[in-house]
């Protein structure tokens, strides 16, 4: 770590507890983060919007509480970013996208309201593939993001500025979201955790909504602790998102070490097929650890989840087609002027939309339409429920299962960007748990020639308790060379 | 259910395209019409399966009845939306010429 | 073309209408905006009616009230119902969707019972959100000629719920019919204030033609710009009789959209509905199903008052007992301003149903406030006096008229105006004089010519200044030529 950060502690909790207790000013922890992000933000390429003076206030309101004897929070005092698909009022959000650059949303999303009131200081907005579209967030309209791992690779995606974010160390806590993988992959690309709730655990109002029944919002963090501390302060019932779970949410925090005796894990055996040696072999070394700390492990087929992709790529851009008509060029962002208002949607939205939203527009557009309704879209709903049932069939025999998060490590910019359905291969394995609704979280494991592979553990809805202890224990027999944060490592070799 | 095995064609770009207001030129529609299809000819596997009596799945969750009181409640300053608009006049948000009614 | 209130012989009209509703909530269907009328542009607004990214909706409980209200009222099947999203894109809506009911609405079925027994069959009722508004500039303010549009969103998310009908309706009369009293059993429901020339109500027609004997529908053509009932009547009539003039002719009925042109008077095509807009419906994901519990829909129905039509009935069969049918239009005009409650608390207290009715609806009517404070044991007094002949109709009329201005007791209010009906010797004293005064008309009278006792009942009155009782003149003056 650089100098100016030696006396601010690694890590959320240790953050906020030094805080709390007085120990560290809250101003010094975001000026460090904020010198920290001046120094390599140049070449990573995390944030569209980094909100310097915000946030310095921000710390000094949280120094303030805490000088007063008020409870700052939480996460007093910690540094967080936020995926740029999460408005915040008054600061700029693109969704990665031209056709909102200069947007200010007259509102904050709530859980934006959530981590400020749990005293976490928002220090900018992150990168991410444009509307959440992509797996390596080369289809950010404002440039890509660079792995911290290696500038010549991608951070994955759609969260990758997130992502990257944390996994350089500039900051302990980050937000994205996830639609089929895009916390997940890009955590495991990057060496960090990322989790993606149970659907309906966090509130999508201020979302910038990819696919409205299959998005959620995750945490990021470097450790399975820190994120769970976040999932705790953004967990909970809002009324202004009526897909919100009214259930009361059981803290995962307190319960992270109770360990996995006699816990039953199955391994898909259906993701290792395909997933590269070093993948796999990470899959097999967590089962390991798990199995020596008590649990229960065996292989598990679960044929179902294969038809995941093919049933994502039909749902996803179905609802995206609707979700992104309203950017028409009339209320807010990019107007591109025509004789006539059709025209000038016309114009607007081609040059607003980068070619991954088109083609996913165009595609949900065709499956949507008189005549293939059925065929496409309808059957596709229905194959959700086939692997829904797949899911369902596995946790009446196992608590937790286990496979690998992405088919391969980091790949290098410009690799598949041509050949869109190799990119959606990417996420493969992390699309089954959004068409079912459920949680998972991607924690990093080990390395394959320099480069983090991370290890999926997935539970049923409302399973985060146990898919958490289940996700300490792995980390716990982690490489510990395999996580974040690092230093930005420099390019390779000149290209 | 039997397979469909239409690809995306040159046509089903032009037709989709006017429904979700983008203008393409014309190179544009072969390159999208020929992306497309490979990626409808992998995903439409989906449509030969057999799906008898398995209901569609709408939601993840098995929520119903999410309701909120008759209540006023907050509404936005109009100069702050007006500010993010791409051109207003008099109170309201200004348009080019609207052709047609609504269909 | 002749705009003739009935088709060319062997022609046979046939209207469905679909009608939009306003729901009277304090909030938008899934906001909480005011929904109120008139405010400045813009100014009742959020991100959710304003479809800003990230917003989600929330639906309102009571514009579901209403709308299980208007479901029980209509005799509609309330049942599960979910929303769907309807794709197509226009300035008036922020999200470029709407969200609405598709396939599985909250109401199925149900009908409408006119005032002239005639029924009118639904076909379904279901919740959706309304738009914004634009309004053109340049050009006259139409949206051809514009050389722009200015669009407000306050409306935009205001619940609506649209009533469609099945084709059962056969006449531009018993469309305006129809839509009165949908309007009438809306506003008894409280869901809604049902007025037309704002807007809070709209009509869209469907209208075909066929042969007289016809089982088939022939094509139809849907006609939107319906402003008032008026418009309604003149473009069913216009329309029937432009496509008969296309089918007798041996051309084909285009199936289209048209406007109304209420200056001009005639429907012109819009756009071809032949080629159906593709609006991609699907269900809306940030919505979930509504099942209303059969204990929430058994109360709601149990708290509607009696419909316009039972009401209607209850009137009917109260005056019917005399052996012959109420008036229809009596009815009607008595339900409709709320002086059926009046008749019937006058019947209860002795008067003459149908003597109450025709007051009521004739006279009172006039003043319909001052009549629904009306006491209905006032009014029964009142024509209790009329029956007795101790008032005469004139007199009685009068009386009533005092009443609705200045409250009080008709007896004391007639004594006041010195109204006791004429005596026996006077009223006969009266009846010499005009006698005397007109032999020729005697004359003829005594010969059996039954229509000049009219000229003469009527000669007895203005001499008497109305204070003689008509029905004992006509006894007196048959009695006289009798003898």
């Amino acid at each position: 770590m650089s100098g100016a950060a030696r006396d601010v502690p690694a890590g959320a909790l240790a953050t906020a507890r030094a805080v709390r207790s007085g120990e560290v000013r809250a101003h010094q922890v975001s000026e460090a983060a904020l010198a920290r992000i001046a120094e390599f933000e140049g070449g990573l390429h995390c944030f569209n919007t980094v909100t310097a003076d915000a946030a310095l206030a921000a710390a000094d309101a949280v120094d303030a509480a805490v000088a007063a004897g008020r409870d700052p929070g939480p996460l007093a005092g910690v540094p967080i970013a936020l995926k740029d698909n999460l408005c915040t009022r008054g600061v700029a959000t693109t969704a990665g996208s031209r056709i909102l650059e200069g947007w200010l949303p007259p509102y904050d999303a709530t859980v934006v309201r959530s981590v400020v009131a749990a005293g976490a200081v928002v220090v900018g907005k992150t990168n991410l593939d444009e509307f959440a579209m992509g797996s390596s967030t080369e289809n950010s309209a404002f440039g890509p993001t660079r792995n911290p791992w290696d500038p010549g690779r991608v951070p994955g995606g759609s969260s990758g500025g997130s992502a990257a974010a944390v996994a350089a160390g500039l900051v302990p806590l980050a937000l994205g979201s996830d639609t089929g993988g895009s916390v997940r992959q890009p955590a495991s690309l990057c060496g960090v955790v990322g989790m993606k709730p149970t659907y309906g655990l966090v509130s999508r109002y201020g979302l910038i909504a990819f696919a409205s029944s299959l998005d959620q919002i995750g945490p990021f963090a470097a450790t399975v602790a820190d994120a769970a501390a976040l999932l705790d302060v953004i967990a909970g019932h809002d009324p202004a998102d009526s897909t919100s779970l009214a259930v009361g949410f059981e803290p995962v925090s307190p319960r992270l070490d109770d360990g996995v005796a006699g816990m039953r894990v199955g391994v898909i055996s259906d993701f290792l097929a395909d997933a590269s040696p070093s993948c796999v072999a990470a899959v097999r070394g967590a089962a390991d650890v798990l199995g020596r700390a008590g649990a229960v492990v065996e292989e598990v087929a679960i044929p179902a989840l294969m038809l995941g992709l093919s049933a994502y790529y039909l749902v996803a851009p179905a609802e995206a087609s609707s979700n992104l008509a309203r950017y028409d060029g009339v209320r807010y962002g990019l107007r591109v002027d025509g004789p006539d208002v059709t025209q000038m949607n016309g114009r607007t939205r081609s040059a607003g939309f980068g070619p991954e939203v088109k083609r996913r527009i165009m595609l949900g557009t065709y499956v949507l339409s008189a005549g293939y309704y059925d065929a496409y879209y309808g059957q596709a709903q229905r194959v959700r429920t086939l692997v829904a049932r797949g899911f369902g069939d596995a946790y009446e025999r196992f608590d937790v299962l286990v496979g690998p998060t992405s088919p391969t490590v980091a790949f290098e910019i410009g690799a598949k960007a041509t050949d869109p359905l190799a990119m959606y291969l990417s996420d493969l394995y992390t699309i089954p748990t959004n068409l079912a609704g459920h949680p998972a979280v991607s924690v990093p494991f080990s390395l394959s020639e320099g480069l983090p592979v991370g290890v999926q553990v997935l539970a049923p809805a409302l399973g985060e308790g146990a898919m958490f202890r289940a996700a300490t224990v792995v980390e716990r027999g982690a490489d510990p060379q395999a996580r974040g944060p690092i230093e930005p490592r420099a390019a390779k070799v000149a290209r | 259910m039997p397979a469909v095995t239409e690809s995306f064609s040159r046509d089903d770009v032009v037709y989709v395209a006017r429904l979700a207001r983008l203008d393409l030129e014309p190179g544009e529609v072969d390159l999208y019409a020929a992306q497309l299809a490979s990626i409808l000819d992998h995903v439409a596997a989906v449509t030969g399966l057999d799906t008898t009596d398995v209901p569609p799945t709408a939601h993840p969750l098995e929520l119903e009845n999410v309701l909120r009181p008759d209540t006023p409640g907050m509404t936005l300053d109009r100069d702050e939306v007006l500010a993010q608009a791409p051109l207003a006049e008099s109170g309201r948000f200004r348009v080019p010429p609207i052709l047609g009614e609504a269909p | 073309m002749t705009a003739d209130s009935s088709p060319g012989a062997g022609w046979e009209i046939v209207v469905g209408l679909e009608v939009h509703c306003e729901l009277s909530t304090a909030t938008k269907l899934f906001c909480s905006c005011p929904n109120a009328f008139g405010a400045e542009p813009n100014t009742n607004v959020c991100p959710v009616c304003l479809g800003l990214p990230g917003s989600l909706p929330v639906l309102n409980a009571r514009a579901v009230e209403f709308a299980i209200a208007i479901g029980s009222a209509l005799g509609s099947s309330v049942e599960a119902s979910v929303f769907h999203r309807k794709n197509y894109f226009y300035p008036d809506m922020p999200k470029d969707y709407q969200i609405s009911q598709y396939d599985a609405p909250i109401n199925v079925g149900g009908r409408v019972e006119l005032a002239d027994g005639s029924v009118v069959g639904i076909v379904r009722a279901h919740i959706e959100e309304d738009t914004g508004k634009t309004t053109h500039v340049g050009g006259g303010g139409r949206i051809h000629d514009a050389d722009y549009s200015l669009v407000d969103y306050n409306r935009a998310g205001v619940p609506l719920v649209e009533i469609v009908s099945e084709p059962d309706i056969r006449s531009a009369e018993q469309a305006r019919s129809y839509v009165n009293e949908l309007r009438a059993i809306l506003v008894a429901t409280g869901a809604s204030d049902g007025r037309m020339e704002e807007g809070s109500l709209r009509v869209d027609a469907n209208i075909s033609v066929r042969r007289a004997g016809d089982a088939e529908y022939g094509t139809r053509c849907e006609v939107k710009n319906l402003n008032s009932l008026r418009s309604l009547g003149r473009a069913v009539d216009y329309e029937a009789a432009r496509q008969i003039a296309v089918l007798e002719s041996g051309g084909r009925v285009v199936q289209e959209t048209r406007h109304w042109n209420e200056d001009e008077g005639l429907t012109s095509p819009l756009r071809s509905k032949e080629e159906a807009y593709d609006y991609r419906y699907f269900t809306e994901p940030d919505l979930v199903p509504l099942a209303p519990p059969a204990a929430e829909i058994a109360a709601v129905a149990a708290g509607l008052g009696p419909l316009p039509a039972a009401r209607r009935h209850r009137v009917a069969d109260l005056v019917a007992a005399d052996g012959s049918p109420a008036p229809v239009d009596q009815l009607t005009t008595v339900v409709g301003l709320g002086l059926d409650d009046l008749v019937r608390g006058a019947a209860d207290h002795g008067a003459d149903p149908r003597l109450a009715l025709a007051r009521a609806a004739n006279e009172a009517a006039n003043r319909p406030d001052d009549a629904r404070a009306l006491s209905p044991v006032a009014f029964a007094a009142l024509v209790k006096l009329e029956s007795a002949g101790k008032l005469s109709a004139t007199q009685s009329k009068t009386v009533l008229a005092a009443m609705l201005e200045g409250g009080g007791e008709p007896a004391e209010i007639a004594a006041r105006l010195g109204f006791e009906t004429l005596g026996d010797a006077a009223t006969e004293a009266a009846i010499d004089a005009v006698l005397a005064a007109h032999p020729v008309e005697w004359a003829r009278y005594e010969q059996g010519d039954a229509k000049i006792a009219q000229f003469l009942l009527g000669e007895v009155m203005r001499a008497t200044r109305g204070r003689a009782n008509g029905k004992a003149v006509a006894a007196s003056l048959e009695a006289r030529r009798r003898n």
